[in-house]
């Protein structure tokens, strides 16, 4: 019996599958009911162990199209049960063979409902998934920098057709999101999360659009003075993290949730169209909505809880929210937000 | 948007009779709507001709009317109420069909009434076959391509452009008869020139098919502002081609990757943006199994079964939801009631898997074909909840009450490997088990994957129960199960007695074992967002492992078992006393628990008991909540059957029982201690005896003469009841009896040909309230259930009336009946004859508290909690009888059930039934023919047909001299034209079917037929020529009566000529107090 304990001491057994070396990480968990692949190698996972609390996960298998990067991104997974024998007509292997080739270890038969409640009330906190108890000391602290770990490292162009120009910060964006700039008919260059402002600038953008990605925004003040520098310049979008990095560089406050965000059925009202929307988010953090200077007003909401999801920048060609508009794995109720972006984009052009 | 001010004053229509394809759901949605409609404080009027739902209670609406769903009617109903607007989406097809005769005939504007929710043009826009494709084209969504031809070649050449296999649909044609599947010219050639041919109007449908393709639902709302989201997906097990109410459907999808599903959730999004649809709608679509290619096959725009199913698998209120639409709020103003702290613009996300499984009426028609298509057959449906596929198959087994708690069907382990072969390829109701009994023979899952379609996922996940079945059965004894092997079996959703079984154990045993073992179900709660928030809807599920979520609430608890599926016998009647009991037992200050697994129904929604169990009904199961909640008693009686049968469990298990006891139940149901009370109360009743085999009943049936009623005992509905006229009879019927393992003796009766006259009662133990009489047109040998029932009675001498209250009032008390009785009497020659009681509510409940005005199951209910009937407030004795006619009709659903007799007899066969109410008895039954879509017939739109058998003859002559005298042309079969031109009543001879069965049919196809008036000989053989002639009626569209008495009844009506036009509606409220 292998086990994931809480870093309060409570244990939740299971079995292990995929790489079985074990895992640490933050815990916590997402709603989505049938986008594993995508939550897996979405980036803004990174260094996190994730709940899934959809009992049954693994009945499609892994294929070779519902990426959002390159491999498993999260430290770890949890599951309840997983599907050893999965059939779809794009299967290419079995969620456990992929695991395992990713070197990425899951618990599977963990009563992730209990888990789920038990996050919702204690707040996402650090888990261990191990064989036995005495291997979680062995396992080292979380990583602390996530987004870079999740950023690519070298400039690179997605797309050269288009009328507009478009830098991407990837801040451990999730593949869907330049996909949707290009198919909304954008030229499209991606920047390592590192990258200077002026470096950006200088490739000849007409705009930048501040991916999503995971970890604290608060540990990255370099990039939160790039991107400072960026809204001076240039329209700007921003998504997820990078919505929270514009807010911060706005003179907001970003504070940690108490479970965060995660999944495909957030529900977020737009203020300026007056529709409410269902958006996909995987975020841990959110603007504080007492600290936004006089310059920030509120576009959207999240209408479960009421945190602040959405912010336009006075003066600046700039917005920013909390979710991803489209993604593969969730819907694609918001992604008018990519026009108006590249109408503004447009418009200064 | 706030809500639209002007309304003020609402016209609700519910959905009428329960027929197949249009059931209790409706009951559902519309109560829930009009609970809404109060909530905002609007003036809600509602018609409905359905008196066993909760929606026509007075309390749900301000004005209810039981009359009649025709335009007529409810134009009336206008006239007289003038509501400002209309609410019709919730009442199923027969509301949305109502809503738009309205308009078309320019009802609504001249009553200045606005049609709330979807606007007409989006309805008749998702309605209109070929304006729904255009719009679709438009909109860049596929439909499935088709052609209409009259001709051979222009469907090659489709067949050519769009590629085989295509699907031959002929138009108009018996029972969906000729026509199939076409995968090359050759076989098109000749199935498209069969098809023409039987085709009435030589038309046939080619259409490409989609056969094998996954079937997956969309659950979707949109409010007026454009907002929408989807509640819920559902992929059906069984794949296109069989309809979706026949199908085995999941929620959410299992086998769709997040593109896939994705890419249906925007096409449904954009179908309801673009048909601008306000409220609840649901979408199907066809996927290829092999691509992205998928088709829109149709769109429901309106609340529906579907939606139902979606409501109770999210917990997410779709009826609800679409009536504060309607009334101009939008989604993020309408709050989650199951959160408390959420909206209705969130998307639902569940963490489980739903399950549900219909219930077909087959166990009743054991002749009927059983082959499921694209026309639906279920009477109902049940639905599990768990968190593997496996349990939920398996509750769901559970939960239908056919006799089975596992996959293993003892007929299917006797057919050799070729006959199972040849059942993998037919697609019937057995469909899953018959895969289940091949995979465990060791066919493999890719052969049953060829022949099925059934996708591979859902096929391991039945092999996967079939290989814990082998297991189990090797180990041959229970000593050596282990832990972990029972606690597998238990998470795979097995039950103790089919795990007994497997290893020659007994189910109390496991039951022990488990439980020092320590293996206990936990409780877990649906709460629309998987575990996000902290839910405060008390609604469970079980599974095994893991951490439960109910608790003993610490305060005095009932708990009240549920009726479950809808069958024919059991119908929502059982439901609305279920909520009734309930809702009395929470007034009397009880934290209230409800046990059932119908999605339909009003009883499994959320907020109608304190908690809901959705388990299936079996002792262990409910042996699992009572543990949990220690109540102080469980009430059996409300629950039709079902729940009466699990009385002896709840003693067993040690809990009480609340109402009349387990020993006054078996007086009551057991033969011999019921002969026993009656011999000692003076009582009498028909001659009878019980027996167990087929001799034994012969002989009885020569001792008593035939002829003799035989019947199983502990059955709702007359499940298995026949009237044996001969030895051969009784053995024919045994063997049906005997299908199904029989644990209770089988009751052999003297049949006497009298009049049946029913009553409920609510008794204390001592004093006793008879609410009132119903008397039945149609005598003794029809099912009560199928009979015309008429309150007060009609026909019923004071003397037999005082007869009637006597008899009740001492067997009440001697049975010491504490809450409902319903008894059952024959007057015969003069003389009452006891023929049933039933310790517990009954069908007519609902309608005898509406006509009354007696809350019959609060009284029951209080009844069982000690109080007195004196002190209720409505006195002792028989209660005085209203100064109204209420006429309770039986509505059937034979067009959607090929092969099943049309002649009414002992057995039930209706599904539904509808009320006529009026001032006067003729009115009455005007009304009631109405509801039932019985029109009156009138001579100059055709003749009436006589086929009248031997014993029948002499009664029939009357009739027809009557109906030749109003100016009806007479038609008549071989024997009876014989028989009525000998008494000098012309009458053209027509051949019988099977002697000239195309003449026939072109003068049945020839509209001079409007009424056929045919009693039966006796037997169930599909191939007798009055059977053939009845199912050739219903086919056709022919109104077709198959009693004297109802034939009688009929010809009043007939008589009343033009004053049929003038009945004035009359509302509940008008008539009570």
């Amino acid at each position: 019996m292998a086990v994931l304990i809480l870093e309060d001491g409570t244990r939740f057994e299971g079995t292990l599958f995929g790489d079985k070396r074990g895992a640490c990480g933050e815990v916590i968990f997402t709603t989505g009911m049938c986008g594993y692949q995508q939550t897996l190698t979405d980036p803004a996972y990174r260094g996190q162990i994730v709940c899934m609390t959809y009992p049954l996960i693994g009945n499609v298998g892994v294929n070779d199209l519902d990426f959002e990067s390159r491999g498993v991104q999260p430290a770890g997974v949890v599951v309840s049960e997983l599907c050893e024998l999965p059939s779809n007509w794009q299967l290419k292997k079995s969620l456990d063979e992929y695991m395992n080739e990713q070197g990425v270890t899951g618990i599977y038969g963990v009563d992730t409902r209990a888990l789920t409640r038990h996050i919702r009330r204690q707040g996402a906190m650090r888990g261990w998934i191990v064989e036995n108890d005495q291997e979680a000391a062995a396992l080292g602290a979380i990583d602390s920098d996530v987004i870079m770990e999740a950023s690519c490292k070298e400039a690179h162009t997605v797309s050269t057709g288009g009328d507009v120009k478009i830098a991407v910060l990837d801040l451990g964006m999730k593949k869907s999101l330049t996909d949707w700039i290009v198919k909304k008919g954008a030229q499209v260059s991606v920047f390592p999360a590192n990258t200077a402002s002026e470096e950006i600038l200088a490739s000849g953008c007409d705009g930048v659009l501040i991916s999503c990605g995971p970890g604290n925004p608060n540990a990255y003040p370099q990039i939160v003075e790039n991107v400072k520098a960026l809204m001076q310049m240039k329209p700007v979008m921003g998504v997820g993290t990078g919505h929270l990095m514009m807010a911060l560089a706005s003179g907001c406050r970003v504070s940690k949730m108490l479970y965060g965000h995660h999944g495909s059925n957030q529900p977020v009202k737009d203020f300026a169209r007056g529709t409410c929307a269902v958006t996909s988010q995987a975020i841990g953090y959110a603007v504080d909505g007492e600290s936004l200077p006089g310059s920030v007003t509120v576009s959207h909401i999240n209408w479960n809880d009421k945190t602040v999801e959405g912010l336009r920048y006075e003066g600046r060609k700039a917005f920013s929210v909390a979710f991803v508009p489209g993604g593969l794995g969730g819907p694609f109720d918001t992604t008018y937000l990519f026009d108006e972006f590249l109408a503004m984009v447009r418009d200064v052009k | 948007m706030p809500k639209k001010e002007w309304i003020k004053k609402v016209l609700v229509i519910g959905s009428g009779p329960i027929v197949i394809g249009q059931a209790a759901e409706f009951d559902y949605a519309g109560t829930q709507a009009c609970r809404v409609l109060k909530e905002e404080g609007l003036e809600v009027v509602l018609v409905n001709s359905n008196p066993a739902t909760i929606m026509t209670d007075t309390d749900i609406a301000d004005k209810v009317y039981l009359e009649p769903l025709t335009v007529e009617s409810i134009e009336r109903i206008i006239s007289l109420e003038r509501p400002d607007s209309l609410l019709a989406s919730l009442g199923g097809q027969t509301g949305l069909n109502m809503a738009m005769e309205l308009d078309e005939r320019g009802i609504l504007e001249k009553y200045h009434v606005k049609l709330l929710g979807t606007k007409i043009d989006a309805i008749r826009r998702a309605e209109d076959r070929e304006d729904f494709k255009n719009m679709m084209l438009d909109i860049g969504e596929p439909c499935i391509d088709s052609v209409i031809v009259h001709d051979v070649q222009p469907a090659v050449d489709f067949a050519n452009e769009f590629g085989y296999p295509v699907i031959v649909r002929p138009a108009y044609t018996l029972g969906g008869t000729g026509g199939g599947f076409a995968a090359n010219e050759k076989q098109l050639r000749e199935i498209c020139a069969d098809g023409l041919r039987s085709s009435r109007v030589h038309e046939n449908l080619i259409e490409k098919s989609v056969a094998g393709w996954k079937e997956i639902e969309y659950e979707v709302i949109r409010d007026g502002a454009g907002n929408c989201i989807t509640v819920c997906n559902m992929e059906n097990f069984d794949p296109v081609g069989v309809h979706t109410g026949d199908s085995i459907v999941v929620a959410p999808t299992q086998t769709l990757r997040e593109e896939e599903a994705v890419m249906l959730r925007h096409a449904a999004l954009n179908i309801i943006s673009e048909l601008g649809i306000e409220g609840g709608c649901n979408v199907q679509f066809a996927l290829d199994p092999n691509s992205m290619k998928y088709y829109v096959i149709e769109v429901n725009p309106r609340v529906s079964r579907s939606s139902a199913l979606a409501s109770k698998a999210t917990g997410y209120p779709i009826a609800k939801v679409t009536t504060r639409i309607a009334l101009g709020y939008t989604l993020d103003e309408i709050a989650n009631g199951v959160t408390g702290c959420t909206f209705a613009c969130a998307e639902p996300t569940v963490d489980y898997i739903v399950l549900k499984f219909p219930r077909w009426p087959f166990d009743k028609f054991v002749y009927a074909d059983k082959h499921i298509g694209t026309k639906m057959k279920a009477t109902g449906e049940i639905m599990s909840i768990s968190t593997n596929f496996e349990s939920a198959l398996l509750k769901a087994v559970r939960s239908l009450e056919t006799g089975m708690d596992s996959l293993v069907v003892p007929a299917l382990e006797a057919l050799s490997d070729e006959e199972l072969e040849i059942q993998l390829h037919e697609i019937n109701t057995e469909r899953a088990f018959v895969v289940a009994e091949a995979l465990r023979r060791g066919v493999s899952i890719d052969h049953v994957y060829d022949v099925t379609k059934i996708d591979i996922w859902f096929l391991r996940k039945v092999a996967n129960i079939v290989e814990m079945e082998q297991a189990l059965r090797l180990l041959a004894s229970c000593e050596k199960l282990d832990r972990d092997m029972l606690m597998d079996a238990k998470k795979m959703g097995m039950c103790d007695k089919a795990i007994a079984r497997f290893v020659s154990s007994d189910e109390l045993t496991i039951r022990a074992m488990r439980k020092e073992l320590n293996i206990l179900p936990a409780f877990r709660k649906v709460d629309t967002c998987g575990g996000e928030f902290e839910a405060v809807s008390p609604y469970f599920y079980s599974v095994y492992g893991g951490a439960t979520e109910a608790f003993n609430s610490g305060r005095k608890t009932v708990v009240v078992l549920g009726s479950g599926p809808i069958r024919i016998g059991q119908g929502i009647e059982f439901d609305y006393c279920s909520v009734h009991c309930v809702w009395a037992l929470k007034k009397a200050g009880f934290d209230t628990v409800i046990i059932n697994n119908n999605p339909e129904t009003v009883s499994t929604d959320f907020d109608t008991a304190d908690r809901l169990y959705f388990e299936p009904l079996t002792p262990e199961d409910v042996w699992n909540i009572l543990e949990i909640e220690q109540p102080e008693g469980v009430v059996c009686q409300f629950g039709g059957q079902t729940a009466i049968k699990l009385a002896k469990a709840v003693r067993q298990g040690g809990y009480n029982i609340l109402g009349t006891d387990l020993g006054d139940i078996d007086a009551a149901e057991d033969r011999e201690l019921f002969n026993q009370l009656l011999n000692s109360l003076g009582i009498p009743q028909p001659k009878g005896t019980t027996v167990f085999t087929a001799d034994e009943a012969a002989e009885a049936a020569k001792m008593l003469g035939y002829p003799v009623l035989v019947r199983p005992s502990y059955v709702l509905g007359g499940q298995g009841m026949e009237i044996a006229y001969n030895e051969k009879h009784i053995r024919e019927y045994m063997d049906i009896i005997n299908l199904n393992i029989q644990e209770h003796p089988i009751l052999v009766d003297k049949y006497l040909l009298g009049r049946e006259i029913e009553v409920d009662a609510i008794c204390d133990g001592e004093n006793v309230l008879i609410p009132g009489i119903m008397e039945h047109i149609e005598r003794a040998g029809i099912h009560s259930g199928d009979s015309i029932s008429v309150y007060p009675p009609q026909h019923i001498a004071p003397r037999i009336q005082r007869l009637v209250t006597d008899y009740t009032i001492n067997i009440a008390r001697s049975l010491h009946v504490k809450g409902l009785v319903n008894i059952q009497f024959i007057e015969y020659a003069g003389d009452l004859y006891i023929i049933e009681v039933n310790p517990r509510s009954s069908r007519t409940v609902p309608y005898i508290s509406k006509v009354t005005g007696i809350p019959i199951v609060e009284l029951g209910v209080r009844a069982s909690l000690g109080e007195k009937v004196p002190a209720m407030g409505f006195g002792t004795g028989l209660y005085p009888p209203a100064p109204t006619v209420a006429v309770k009709m039986p509505v059937f659903s034979f067009e959607k059930l090929n092969e099943v007799e049309v002649a009414l007899g002992p057995e039930m066969k209706s599904t539904g039934e509808a009320l006529g109410l009026a001032e006067t008895a003729e009115e009455a039954y005007l009304k009631g023919f109405a509801s039932t879509k019985m029109a009156i017939p009138r001579p100059e739109e055709g003749g009436v047909l006589f086929a009248i058998a031997d014993h029948d003859k002499r009664e029939s002559l009357a009739l027809a001299e009557t109906f030749a005298a109003l100016g009806f042309d007479i038609y008549a079969t071989t024997g009876t034209a014989h028989m009525l031109n000998h008494n000098y009543v012309g009458a053209q001879p027509v051949p019988r079917p099977g002697e000239d069965t195309d003449t026939l049919a072109k003068l049945f196809d020839s509209g001079k037929i409007r009424l056929i008036i045919t009693t039966p000989t006796h037997g169930r053989d599909p191939h007798r020529a009055g059977f053939r002639l009845r199912r050739m009626a219903v086919e056709y569209g022919i109104a077709c009566v198959t009693s004297i008495d109802t034939a009688k009844l009929l010809m009043k009506c007939v008589k009343l000529g033009d004053k049929a036009k003038d009945v004035p509606p009359l509302g509940l409220h008008d008539l009570i107090l």
